[in-house]
């Protein structure tokens, strides 16, 4: 079974979806990211989906579940490059993904990753 | 209504979730559907052969170009064999699931396209027929 590879960048991981996700792939990736997160103490999650051409009931599910669990873990999550014509679709299928950060792009993303860091330092941390 | 050329595939798993995607992104393609009606029409495939696998124990998906008017749009038929819905009224309904799901898949894939009739009773398997016009 294809695997979706998740990098580790300094205190972060990136997980790109280059590949047509079946639902196995997609619960996968929520059992890896979980493992990866407790192993790297990582502070945030950037998950790019601007390869996706379609995100259904499933994926969304599955893109929700993965920032929740993060969140548990200690990280945050943010989705990054959704196509334009795949949020029309989302949120006419009636999924709103209001839970989940998203941004733009990677570079946006990561910017919003490292400004919630560095608020959190010199803080106490949650 | 015209339809020309009807192809099916069958849906016995989780893989053909995706061939169906894949085969109903070519389908509307072939036709001229923009980016977002491509979407739509994709989805709303993912989310009723899904349904068939999940709750109906597999299925056809089969799919047709048909004409009227001058227009052209795609026409998609979903049927599987399983035990049948109980109360349609409740499934149609946001949120209302059997199984695992999250409700999603009858109304929201009724939302994504332009024409929805679904047939079903219990014992008599379940018959989606949507349409989206181009």
């Amino acid at each position: 079974m294809e695997r979706i590879p998740i990098l580790k960048m300094g205190k972060f991981l990136l997980i790109t979806i280059q590949i047509e996700m079946d639902d196995r792939v997609a619960l996968q990736l929520q059992e890896d990211l979980a493992a990866q997160i407790e192993k790297t103490a990582a502070r945030g999650v950037l998950l790019d989906i601007s390869a996706l051409e379609m995100v259904d009931s499933f994926i969304g599910r599955m893109i929700g579940n993965i920032s929740a669990t993060a969140q548990i873990l200690g990280a945050r999550t943010v989705v990054v490059g959704m196509q334009p014509a795949v949020a029309i679709t989302l949120v006419e299928l009636g999924l709103s993904m209001a839970r989940v950060k998203t941004a733009l792009n990677v570079e946006r993303g990561m910017a919003m990753l490292t400004a919630s860091e560095a608020s959190e330092d010199g803080s106490d941390r949650e | 209504m015209a339809a020309t050329g009807s192809r099916s595939l069958p849906l016995t798993s989780e893989q053909d979730i995706v061939l169906a995607r894949q085969a109903i992104r070519r389908a509307a393609q072939q036709i001229g559907f923009g980016i977002v009606d491509q979407t739509k029409i994709v989805t709303a495939a993912s989310e009723l052969t899904r349904n068939a696998l999940l709750y109906g124990g597999g299925g056809t998906l089969e799919w047709d170009v048909v004409a009227e008017n001058g227009r052209q749009g795609l026409r998609l038929t979903v049927i599987d064999h399983g035990p049948g819905i109980e109360d349609l009224t409740l499934a149609m309904k946001d949120g209302y699931t059997t199984g695992t799901g999250l409700g999603m898949g009858l109304p929201g894939a009724k939302r994504l396209v332009n024409e929805f009739k679904i047939s079903s009773g219990p014992g008599a398997g379940t018959t989606v027929v949507v349409t989206r016009w181009k």
